[in-house]
């Protein structure tokens, strides 16, 4: 099978507009999640890493769309991939879509065929001249890493050579109500694995990763296996166990030639809800990870849903490329029952190889490892 | 690379009628989606207190999941050896229309966790205790090419043993469900999983069983 390439990225966010903004940024320690009053959103004030007004008219269409034009457009900008090639796939990751125009006109006899996903890949398709029909994953919150998946098996089974991965979601009154339904947003930035955690804080964001098997790209950070699983025990609690998100990481290990050694960090999923990341710590123990470096980025830019996978790979190879680990902002002191080594502070270290993680709503959870 | 894997069973579910093996096993004419849903439900007799809790997409899905699977060898299977790799156009907005309605008044959290498409995967994978890859895609329409080409891989590469792949698309009284049933063995009625078996029986033509 031929090796899978990460040729170009991109991160467009409420603390950055490149990947390589975003990452000066979080070295810096600075995070987007700010207290937030906009009754259109929620009636309380709340913490959410939002977009100034401004980033929804980039290309004067809707947010959504917006935000993953200009996400893969920077990320193609002189990357050497043509997106009319056809060679190239265009795969996009989002949970919601343009879910907030139900919140607008709810009686829009179109309203279907404008909310679907396949509309926004449509329109992101066609801005750009993507010759080959694109591919829309919406598996909740481990969309972004099963979006990159998806691109490498149809790079290392030869059907593709190049793949453009893009994933978006952005904050709704129908996704912020939600999980405040759930009682599951936390009163203050979130505290991913801290004792003193109490929940998720929202995020939005775009994030675009380009992949490829063109042989002129050896040498760059490649994406070398990943795996999904199911937990089979509850539609919207975690596994009790983590054996099945474990069970993703060995697999993940075992296809990309490595044992839990060979990782020099994990980018965790770290959402800090209390179960969340009970069953997260679980997991890296049972896989034999519980010494390795972790880092959870919620920190910085809040849950970004279908994003998250995408910047959270981003910013991991990034960290391979400048030899530094990012700390948990928001984490003080172990709150897990299994204690996992949670960064803390910027590290500068040789690095190799990272494992990301994620985990979502109908029991899935998704990994994958990338090395130089 | 030559790759053979095998239709071994298939279930749809349409019109208010639900096939398997193209052979109508159940019908209830000129009722909506919800009665027609527990009706089937009723009439397989399938036991399984958590139907009810779901929402339409789920049912529609579980229920094609459960007629598809009964008298074939899933339980041969170890639980990390079965995928689900599932796709629809309208994602969950069936649902999504339902909890939106509820958040002027109290949002409720039971309305908004059906709010994903892959909830029904999980639904299926809760009750029959598969523990292998699971994704759902969204298309305009169902892509055979792209369901032929991407089980194959996962089979071939040994990610998975069988794979549960198809449509599930549900939105007010619309609806319709085809699931197949992918395995590596050949069994008495085989059909050869491709593209063009994938749409003979997703279109209801008549299939190519050599």
């Amino acid at each position: 099978m031929p090796a899978v390439y990460i040729v170009a990225d991109n991160i467009l966010s409420p603390i950055g507009d490149t990947t390589a903004g975003n990452f000066a940024q979080i070295k810096k320690g600075i995070s987007g999640i700010k207290k937030h009053h906009n009754k259109a959103l929620s009636d309380e004030p709340v913490y959410i890493s939002f977009f100034e007004e401004g980033k929804n008219k980039i290309f004067g269409i809707n947010k959504l769309d917006s935000v993953l034009i200009a996400s893969i457009k920077d990320a193609l900008g002189n990357s050497g991939i043509a997106a009319a090639d056809k060679k190239t796939i265009l795969i996009i990751s989002s949970t919601k879509g343009n879910i907030d125009l139900l919140e607008k006109n709810s009686d829009d006899t179109q309203l279907a065929d404008n909310i679907a996903m396949y509309t926004t890949a449509k329109v992101v398709a066609g801005h750009f001249g993507f010759v080959n029909k694109p591919l829309v994953v919406s598996n909740a919150c481990i969309s972004g890493i099963m979006a990159i998946l998806t691109g490498m098996r149809l790079i290392q089974s030869g059907f593709y050579e190049n793949a453009v991965v893009a994933g978006a979601d952005v904050i709704t009154k129908f996704v912020l109500s939600g999980f405040q339904s759930f009682q599951a947003i936390s009163d203050e930035p979130c505290k991913p694995f801290d004792a003193n955690r109490t929940g998720i804080t929202l995020g939005e964001g775009a994030a675009t990763m380009i992949l490829s098997s063109n042989p002129e790209y050896a040498g760059n950070i490649q994406v070398l296996g990943g795996a999904v699983s199911n937990d089979a025990n509850h539609i919207s609690a975690p596994s009790r166990t983590g054996e099945e998100l474990s069970q993703a990481i060995n697999k993940t290990l075992t296809m990309s030639g490595f044992t839990a050694d060979d990782i020099d960090f994990i980018s965790a999923h770290g959402t800090a809800t209390s179960y969340n990341d009970e069953m997260e710590a679980k997991a890296i123990t049972l896989s034999g990870l519980n010494k390795t470096p972790s880092n959870s980025l919620k920190g910085y830019y809040g849950h970004t849903l279908g994003a998250a996978g995408l910047i959270e790979s981003i910013i991991s190879v990034q960290s391979l490329k400048e030899n530094v680990i990012i700390p948990t902002l928001g984490f003080e002191n172990i709150g897990v029952t299994n204690p996992i080594n949670v960064c803390t502070t910027l590290t500068e270290t040789t690095l190799k190889t990272c494992l990301k993680t994620a985990s979502g709503f109908g029991g899935c959870n998704a990994s994958v490892i990338f090395s130089r | 690379m030559n790759i053979n894997n095998y239709i071994n069973s298939y279930c749809t579910i349409n019109h208010n009628v639900v096939y398997k093996n193209e052979v109508p096993v159940f019908e209830n004419r000129g009722v909506d989606p919800a009665a027609f849903l527990l009706s089937a439900y009723q009439h397989f007799e399938l036991n399984y207190p958590k139907f009810y809790k779901m929402d339409s997409l789920s049912k529609l899905g579980w229920l094609a999941a459960e007629v598809l699977l009964k008298n074939t060898n899933i339980k041969d299977y170890l639980p990390e050896d079965v995928g689900l790799i599932l796709a629809n156009a309208n994602s969950s907005l069936d649902s999504d229309q339902k909890y939106i309605k509820s958040v002027s008044d109290v949002p409720s959290p039971a309305l908004f966790v059906y709010t994903l498409p892959n909830i029904m995967i999980g639904e299926i994978c809760i009750r029959n205790n598969f523990k292998g890859e699971d994704a759902f895609f969204i298309f305009e329409n169902f892509d055979a090419g792209f369901t032929e080409l991407y089980v194959n891989n996962l089979l071939s590469n040994n990610i998975l043993e069988t794979c549960i792949c198809g449509w599930v698309d549900l939105l007010g009284d619309q609806y319709k469900a085809v699931l197949f049933l992918v395995e590596k063995i050949e069994r008495d009625h085989s059909i050869p999983f491709n593209k063009k078996n994938l749409d003979g029986i997703f279109d209801n033509l008549v299939i190519d069983k050599k």
